[in-house]
Order: structure tokens, then C-alpha cells, then sequence
């Protein structure tokens, strides 16, 4: 089992070498981020000052907005630039398969952190965002930005064969990851409205659950996929 | 679909097989079609340890799709493949750990360096790899004063070499080589001839080659597309 690990962390740590030296999905997803965030502030203006509850929505949809296009543009590449570069096929043969899928994870996991925390920022920065729980809203960001990580992995690895990858990998994405980001959406505005715990209890137990579903479902599917 | 299992087992030593001579390849009744083409139809063969097979024939003739059939890449159509080794039968699948490839159609990482190719594969692959090994292997091939460099700035003749080295570092039970000199000079083929004659140690070899210098390489010589 040790063995089977490291593979996995070697997968990621390889995915994280050529990413600081191609830097395509960290580029991808700051630009988006930043003109995303940019704009918004400049037509809205400083919405997290507002005492108007729709301020928090707006806030919460806008921030989950960012984060899913600029996640959708960075981490969809991760088993295409494999087919095309042609490494997938000595990664068939060298790796085991839940290897590469937990590997690719852990690497798309660790630029959906870096990308929250820019977006985040970004927002409290440009829009006076204003977190009335900071421990919901980031229990909230992270089981959010797991499920979304877990899905855009196996959505990846889907389209990683297919023509018009891009298209295909919005097709799936969307649909798929609608309930997650309308739940995430909803806790997110009750941490930024600080309406307690108790009424983001539901979102949160959603949350844990559709990510575990969508993870237990892509370890099931991702060895047909990739050897497909 | 191959067990997780099965692919732990890299762990276990691959040199020191006692019963290491019993290996043998053999595929029965095996068929390939590309769409309504076939490739190969009720093909059967047999290779036993030490021995070397040359496939050739014109292209599209099904060459490497043989190779990729013997390594799992690809499914037959019809038919089987079997390893038969340490008191066990396995399928392609179940032996790729134990399999190096060296082919046109497989890359390696061109943003990482020569060092860092051989490091990943042999994680990838649960080999616990020293430097001093790593650094063998690709002295083996030539490569070791531009082992820091990045494979973007390789030529691909040293790429090449750097595919021979990745497959080499897990010392592979079967070596399947398809076209093996095509970017080498002269010195390229002499380094392959030796490993060839390395591997009959080892266990088998399959090239896929077109190349007459190197028929003669082969214990054995299956003609593609003349059937």
C-alpha cells in the first residue's frame, strides 16, 4: 500500500514540476480570476459595505462564479495535455490506475486551494467583502473546492480521448457540478451573512455527502475510463 | 481490469526469479481489426525465456499493434495472450509492471529533465530507486552529462536513449522494442545490440523493425501482412 501511495504522490509531484515550468493552468486560472474579479468590483463597486441581504448573494454567486470558470479553464487540461503530449500511454504502463486519478486529484486540489485563497482575496480586496464567519466560509470554500476538484478530475479524464475536449468537458461539467455549486452558493452567502451554524448545517451535510458520492462514483469509474 | 494487487507485486524482486527460465509468451487464435480491417487474424505464437522475436512487414501491417497487444495497451478482437512465469499465467495487463517499452508512438515529459523522467517512471512503477542507480542507467544509455537538462532541448536521438533508460530501470521481464534504432547513429545500435544480448538474460524480447540489420538480431521472425 506504501508503494501504491507513492506512486500517487510522484504523479502529483511531477503534475506540480510541470506546472512551475509551463505555469498553463496557474496563468489560466489568475487571468480569470483577476479580470473576473476586477470588473465585477468595477461595476458594483464596494458591495460587501452593504447592509442589503441581496449584497451577500451577490457576493456569494460572484465568488462561486469566479472559482468555477477559472477551475474550469485551468483544470480541464490535466489528462488531455497526457493524450496529446503522448506520456498517457507509458503512465498506463508504469502506473496504477487509482494512482494517476489520486495523484491528478491531489494536484487539481492544490491549485483549487491556491485559486480560492487568490479569488478570495481578490474579493475582500476590490469588493469589501466582508466574512462574518470565517470558519464557515472556509469549511465551506474547502468542501466545495473538493467536490469541484473530484469532479473536474474524472470530467478530465473523460474528455481527455474525445474531440472537442472543451466543449465536451462544459457539457459535463455543468450539469454535474449545478447542485454542488447552488449549495455551495447558499452556505457561502449564510457565512458571509453570519447567519450561524445552525442554518448552514444542511448545506454543509449536502455538501460532504455529493462529494463523497462523486468520489466514491469516479473511483469506480476511473480505471474503465483510463484504460478504455 | 488489473488489481491493485497485481500491480504491488513490483515490489518482489525481478532478477532473482529461480524459476525464472519458465517464462514463456504465447498467443493463441489472436485477431485485430481497425474498423471493418483486420490486422491480424488466427495468429498464434509461442517465445520462451532468452529468446528475441523480430516482427516485420510493411506498414500498416500490424507491427506495433502486435506490441501493443503484448503489453496491454490494446485488446485483441479474438483470441489470447498469456505470460506464464513464476508457477503463474497473466495476462498482458497483470504484467505490465514487469514490461519495458521503448516506441515512437510513447513519450516521455519533455518539460521535466532526463534525471527527473527516470526518477518519476521508477516511482510510478513502487521501485525504490538511489541516486547512484539512476545515474548508472543513464551512463548506460549516454546520457549522463545531460542528465539535468530538460528533454525539450534533446535531439531525438537522445530521446530515444532516454526511452531505453526509462524502460530499462526496472530491469523488465519482457522488453518490447518497436523500431529501435530509428533515431540512432551507429553507436546507438551497438548500444542496443547490447542490451538486446543483456536481456536473453532477463527474458524476452519482441522488436517490431523493418530495418534488415536488424533481422538478425531475432531468434525468430514473424512476417506481418504476408499472409
Amino acid at each position: 500500500m506504501r508503494h501504491f501511495f507513492r506512486a500517487a504522490l510522484a504523479v502529483a509531484r511531477k503534475d506540480w514540476q510541470i506546472e512551475l515550468r509551463t505555469r498553463y493552468a496557474l496563468n489560466a486560472m489568475l487571468l480569470f480570476a483577476v479580470v473576473t474579479a476586477v470588473l465585477v468590483s468595477f461595476r458594483l463597486g464596494p458591495l460587501g459595505l452593504s447592509r442589503d441581504r441581496q449584497a451577500a448573494t451577490t457576493l456569494a454567486v460572484l465568488l462561486w462564479v469566479a472559482i468555477f470558470f477559472a477551475a474550469l479553464n485551468g483544470l480541464s487540461r490535466t489528462f488531455v495535455r497526457e493524450e496529446e503530449m503522448r506520456t498517457a500511454a507509458l503512465l498506463r504502463l508504469t502506473t496504477p490506475p487509482l494512482a494517476v486519478y489520486l495523484g491528478k486529484l491531489l494536484i487539481n486540489l492544490l491549485l483549487l486551494v491556491a485559486l480560492e485563497l487568490l479569488v478570495t482575496l481578490l474579493f475582500v480586496a476590490l469588493m469589501n467583502a466582508r466574512i462574518a464567519q470565517p470558519g464557515l466560509f472556509a469549511l465551506t470554500l474547502s468542501l466545495g473546492g473538493l467536490g469541484l476538484a473530484v469532479a473536474t478530475t474524472i470530467i478530465a479524464a473523460l474528455v481527455a480521448k474525445a474531440d472537442g475536449k472543451s466543449a465536451l468537458f462544459t457539457v459535463l461539467a455543468f450539469p454535474l457540478l449545478l447542485p454542488l455549486l447552488i449549495v455551495a452558493v447558499e452556505t457561502t452567502e449564510v457565512a458571509l451573512a453570519g447567519s450561524g451554524w445552525a442554518q448552514a448545517a444542511p448545506g454543509l451535510r449536502l455538501l460532504a455527502a455529493y462529494t463523497l458520492a462523486e468520489l466514491a462514483a469516479s473511483l469506480l469509474l476511473f480505471e474503465r475510463t483510463w484504460e478504455s | 481490469m488489473l488489481r491493485l494487487a497485481d500491480w504491488l507485486m513490483i515490489q518482489c524482486p525481478v532478477m532473482n526469479v529461480t524459476g525464472s527460465q519458465t517464462l514463456r509468451l504465447t498467443w493463441h487464435n489472436l485477431a485485430k481489426h481497425y474498423g471493418a480491417r483486420p490486422v491480424w487474424q488466427h495468429l498464434e505464437g509461442e517465445l520462451s525465456h532468452g529468446e528475441v522475436l523480430v516482427v516485420s512487414g510493411p506498414n500498416g501491417a500490424g507491427k506495433s499493434t502486435l506490441l501493443r497487444l503484448l503489453c496491454g495497451l490494446e485488446t485483441a478482437d479474438a483470441g489470447s495472450i498469456i505470460y506464464e512465469w513464476r508457477g503463474q499465467r497473466w495476462t498482458p495487463t497483470q504484467m505490465r509492471p514487469f514490461i519495458g517499452v521503448v516506441a515512437p508512438d510513447i513519450a516521455v515529459y519533455r518539460e521535466l529533465t532526463a534525471l527527473e523522467n527516470v526518477h518519476f517512471f521508477a516511482t510510478a512503477r513502487g521501485q525504490s530507486v538511489s541516486s547512484e542507480q539512476l545515474h548508472t542507467q543513464l551512463a548506460q544509455v549516454g546520457l549522463l552529462e545531460r542528465a539535468h537538462d530538460q528533454v525539450a532541448a534533446f535531439s531525438s536521438g537522445m530521446v530515444l536513449r532516454l526511452k531505453y533508460a526509462v524502460a530499462l530501470i526496472q530491469q523488465p521481464t519482457v522488453l518490447l522494442l518497436d523500431e529501435p534504432t530509428a533515431m540512432f547513429d551507429a553507436a546507438g545500435r551497438t548500444l542496443v545490440e547490447h542490451i538486446i544480448t543483456a536481456q536473453r538474460q532477463r527474458g524476452i524480447t519482441v522488436i517490431a523493425t523493418n530495418d534488415a540489420r536488424e533481422l538478425a538480431w531475432g531468434d525468430l521472425l514473424l512476417k506481418a501482412g504476408s499472409a
